[in-house]
């Protein structure tokens, strides 16, 4: 398809500016650019017919089954996306706060940041929120900021993090840019972190754990508990990565384990829409001791019932996004808290982990699943059978099962399984929807044997196949200039 | 059961083909770390949670007539924005890990990527930070990988927020920072030149600055270079419709801000962080970027490349830990710029320009209102002194229905009567001449 730089038409225009109802202004040249800038020049019907064609090549949770394994693609509720259209919400501007009794000004969006703090403390144990991270990864830098003020502030001298190798490559990045070097913890036989792993490496340079529970293979760890008393004991701190806290939500608390902060995928857990790529957020809460370095500002109830924005907290690790977070997106999570409710968010729970073993059990026998227990919200299989017989590799059931109709799992992740395939289904999903899929793996897997050649082509149904990454990363072509 | 497919019975039906009952889905789960008790409201339905976020977003004051920038500016959004970027199969999508899938992000990435470098005269973009913040520490950060060097230079007169929050995220990391301080209006050139050294990484600059004003750093740019340190430009990308572009000044390194770009305010999020860099530091480069090239039969196919550069590869080798960025702001970015076009783009940003001289001839008019630098180009924003305090004047109009602007005694001393004042291309000739009334009245 083409570029809409190749549709423009010279002198075509869409929107008209608003009206220039004063005299204009002639600037210094010096100042003012030489030509005016290459925006493709077309008509409103063109930029529509444009992006509807790209939407046509495009697949989101609303076109089919999403099992993106550690992405939590549940469906994203509409009402959720019709709240925060409202003009109160979508119209008001962030620095109407600071403007002298400005905070009366923005009543309503305060109390939307006050009460999901309260309600994601309920839910994860923990005694203060910031709904400022704009995404998973801020939320474990803001994280490890908080961790590194609380060391500073006590005098530790603490240099590491320990973090499992099967975590998000996030965490690692996270820590090293809030200046720790990491320690990779290897899995123990049964796919979790063990204490005895975690034993060795413990001293009194260890700030700190990053762990996902239950971790990118499904798994919970019984013993995480004692991780965290582990890590206390050299005066460390348990972060708890709340990228699969859909598995627990309404269920457990990653406070009652001993974590001592956590933040929450609003974007996974909450069902506000990934975007193809974002905007996420991602809340970070923390235990009753590290409330004090939480990001300025921090929305507080007055006794009279209004709200206000405290700025003055000397031991906060200061600002890391330019106001309240990503908005309308902690609008959205918090909308979809309001309807589910306490025995809703416990369903959640249920049927995703419901859903979760329910396919597992079904793939089980044409394809090997590495770590064959009672799995949580996800589960990961092995593709290596199917590839010591035919040479089949993870990714060509990958590109298999979108000629199905379907969007893959999440593959070669994570890197301690061989030829690895994530598979997420989520608690929104059918059991006709479930068992849909489960049909097009088993008859892969035939196919597998079959007509392995077959596989080895697909997709044939997409807009293309198999697009070559190593001439892309080669010969760099990233602008059309 | 709000947002669950599976009937009862069907739970119950695969309960029972796993041999499994409900409890025993939580059994590795040890007992002592469930919980029994979550003290959280009961689940509403629909009407009554819209109802009731109704009446919470009534209670926020967006009648008042904005005047309020500040890096954060109330544009005209065309319907068509929201139409396109409403359509599901992009917004219900997560990153485009399977590219066969992806053509339509992937294509628009690529799109967005070209649209910024050709905004800025940059060579290279990548596909969306977070916000202008993010983006200028991320930008930072990359100037110290490309130099090896720990000096940045900041010039006060970039956007204050942003100070801040690149000061918050390297406190542990033992930069070296020297802040200039602007005079009268414009960047002190000899103050840059003293600091400048062999030390230094980077200078960083914002054009047009906090204040509105406008400059050329290519004088900066050159003096950088010859010091082997880079310039970063913070930029406003509507400004860039008439602006001399930081590309042509040379500048090595561009951030901005992106909300202008068809995104509503939001009260602060989701933004967009721009970045566009020389392609020569294109591999230092934080984020994804999308790339094209061929599929299988040939046929012309966008990927994100570049990916040894990023966490889940390099972990904590990584340039950067970013992950999800804000791919459907970008999108609303290049569908906002594609619906202006070329000379919608231009007409907006000289509209905008237009009208802020005409509200500073009209304002300065006054008794007692005085321009704070005087003989200076600004862009779209502008500062005026007032005879008394700028913020009570400010809380005066806003009970005459206008957010007058912001006031600078917030972020720098001195300046308890300074106002700064924002025109966008939706204020009218009209409101305008209202504000100048009300303000009248309030002095």
């Amino acid at each position: 398809m083409k570029l809409i730089f190749e549709k423009s038409v010279p002198g075509r225009r869409a929107v008209q500016a608003g009206p220039g109802d004063v005299p204009t202004v002639n600037m210094q040249s010096s100042l003012l650019r030489e030509r005016a800038a290459e925006i493709p020049e077309l008509s409103e019907l063109d930029v529509v017919r444009h992006f509807t064609e790209l939407s046509h090549r495009n697949f989101g949770v609303d076109s089919n089954f999403y099992p993106l394994g550690s992405c939590t693609m549940k469906y994203n509720p509409k009402v959720a996306e019709h709240v925060a259209s409202y003009p109160g919400f979508a119209q008001l501007h962030p620095l109407l706060p600071q403007l002298r009794m400005g905070g009366m000004l923005t009543q309503g969006a305060l109390r939307v940041l006050y009460e999901a703090d309260l309600l994601l403390r309920e839910i994860t144990g923990m005694a203060g929120f910031t709904m400022q991270p704009l995404a998973g990864a801020h939320g474990e830098l803001t994280g490890m900021m908080i961790m590194a003020a609380y060391h500073e502030d006590k005098g530790n001298k603490k240099t590491t993090v320990l973090i499992p190798d099967s975590a998000h490559g996030t965490n690692p990045a996270s820590a090293a840019i809030a200046g720790y070097s990491v320690v990779s913890i290897p899995s123990s036989k049964g796919g979790v972190m063990d204490v005895d792993a975690v034993k060795q490496h413990l001293n009194d340079e260890v700030a700190g754990l990053m762990l996902t529970c239950p971790n990118t293979l499904g798994l919970f760890n019984p013993h995480v508990k004692e991780i965290c008393d582990l890590i206390h004991s050299v005066d460390g701190l348990a972060y708890y990565d709340g990228a699969n806290l859909n598995a627990i939500v309404g269920k457990a608390r990653p406070g009652d384990f001993g974590f001592d902060i956590v933040h929450v995928n609003l974007h996974k857990t909450f069902a506000t829409p990934h975007g193809g790529g974002g905007p996420g957020a991602a809340p970070v809460g923390v235990k009753e001791e590290l409330v004090p370095y939480l990001p300025v500002s921090v929305v507080a109830k007055r006794s009279d019932g209004t709200y206000t924005l405290e700025y003055d907290r000397p031991k906060s690790i200061g600002y890391i996004a330019p106001f309240y977070g990503n908005f309308s997106v902690v609008l959205k999570a918090y909308v979809y808290i309001l309807m589910l409710g306490k025995e809703g968010l416990a369903r959640v729970a249920d049927n995703a982990v419901l859903n979760a073993n329910y396919v597992k059990e079904k793939l089980k026998g044409p394809y090997k699943v590495p770590f064959d227990k009672l799995c949580k919200h996800e589960f990961v299989l092995s593709i290596s059978d199917q590839m010591a017989r035919n040479g089949i590799r993870a990714m060509d059931i990958a590109k298999a099962l979108i000629d199905r109709g379907f969007h893959p799992p999440t593959v070669y992740f994570p890197t301690v399984v061989h030829e690895a395939m994530m598979i997420e289904p989520t608690e929104t999903e059918s059991k006709e929807t479930l068992d849909g899929f489960i049909d097009a793996m088993i008859e892969i897997a035939e196919q597998a044997g079959s007509d392995p050649d077959k596989l080895r082509t697909a997709p044939t149904t997409a807009p293309v196949c198999r697009p070559n990454e190593t001439v892309a990363a080669k010969n760099l072509d990233i602008a059309c200039l | 059961m709000p947002f669950i497919s599976n009937t009862s019975e069907q739970q119950a039906q695969m309960l029972a083909e796993l041999g499994l009952t409900k409890e025993d889905l939580f059994a590795d789960i040890p007992e002592e770390l469930l919980c029994e008790d979550f003290k959280l409201p009961a689940g509403l339905s629909e009407q009554r949670v819209r109802d009731s976020l109704a009446e919470l977003a009534e209670k926020n004051s967006t009648h008042l007539t904005c005047f309020l920038g500040g890096g954060f500016y109330d544009h005209f959004i065309p319907a068509a924005v929201n139409a396109i970027v409403s359509r599901s199969e992009f917004y219900t999508a997560y990153t485009p890990y399977q590219p066969e899938l992806s053509q339509g992000i992937l294509q628009a990435i690529y799109e967005y990527q070209s649209v910024i470098c050709r905004l800025t005269e940059m060579e290279v973009a990548n596909a969306s930070l977070y916000d202008g913040g993010t983006a200028l520490y991320e930008a930072m950060m990359m100037a110290r990988r490309i130099t090896g060097r720990n000096k940045i230079i900041i010039d006060d007169s970039v956007n204050p927020i942003y100070r801040v929050m690149i000061h918050s995220y390297t406190r542990n990391l033992k930069i070296e920072f020297e802040e200039s301080q602007c005079r009268d209006g414009l960047v002190d050139r000899q103050q840059i030149l003293d600091r400048l050294d062999d030390k230094t990484s980077a200078v960083i600059l914002q054009n047009p600055n906090f204040f509105g004003c406008i400059d050329d750093f290519s004088d900066i740019a050159a003096a950088a270079h010859d010091k082997g340190a880079l310039l970063i430009v913070s930029c406003y990308p509507i400004s860039l419709g008439i602006l001399k572009t930081p590309g042509a000044m040379g500048a090595d390194i561009v951030t901005g801000e992106g909300q202008s770009l068809g995104l509503p305010l939001s009260f602060g999020g989701p933004y967009l962080g721009l970045m566009a860099a020389k392609k020569q530091y294109v591999r230092k480069m934080p984020g994804r970027i999308a790339g094209e090239t061929t599929d299988a039969s040939g046929r012309r196919a966008y990927v994100l490349t570049l990916q040894a550069r990023e966490q889940h590869i390099r972990r904590d080798k990584a340039t950067s830990n970013i992950c999800s960025n804000e791919a459907l702001c970008a999108l609303t970015a290049l569908v906002y710029l594609s619906l202006l076009g070329k000379e919608g783009l231009r007409e907006t940003s000289q509209v905008c320009a237009d009208k802020a001289s005409y509200a500073y001839k009209r304002l300065t008019a006054m008794p007692g209102v005085q321009p704070h630098f005087r003989g200076k180009w600004f862009f779209n924003e502008f500062v005026l002194d007032l005879p008394c305090e700028a913020a009570d004047v400010i809380g005066k109009l806003i009970e005459r229905g206008f957010a007058a602007g912001f006031p600078l005694s917030r972020y720098y001393s001195g300046m308890e009567n300074s106002i700064l004042i924002c025109v966008t291309e939706k204020r009218t000739k009209h409101e305008i001449g209202m504000l100048a009334e009300a303000l009248e009245s309030v002095l």
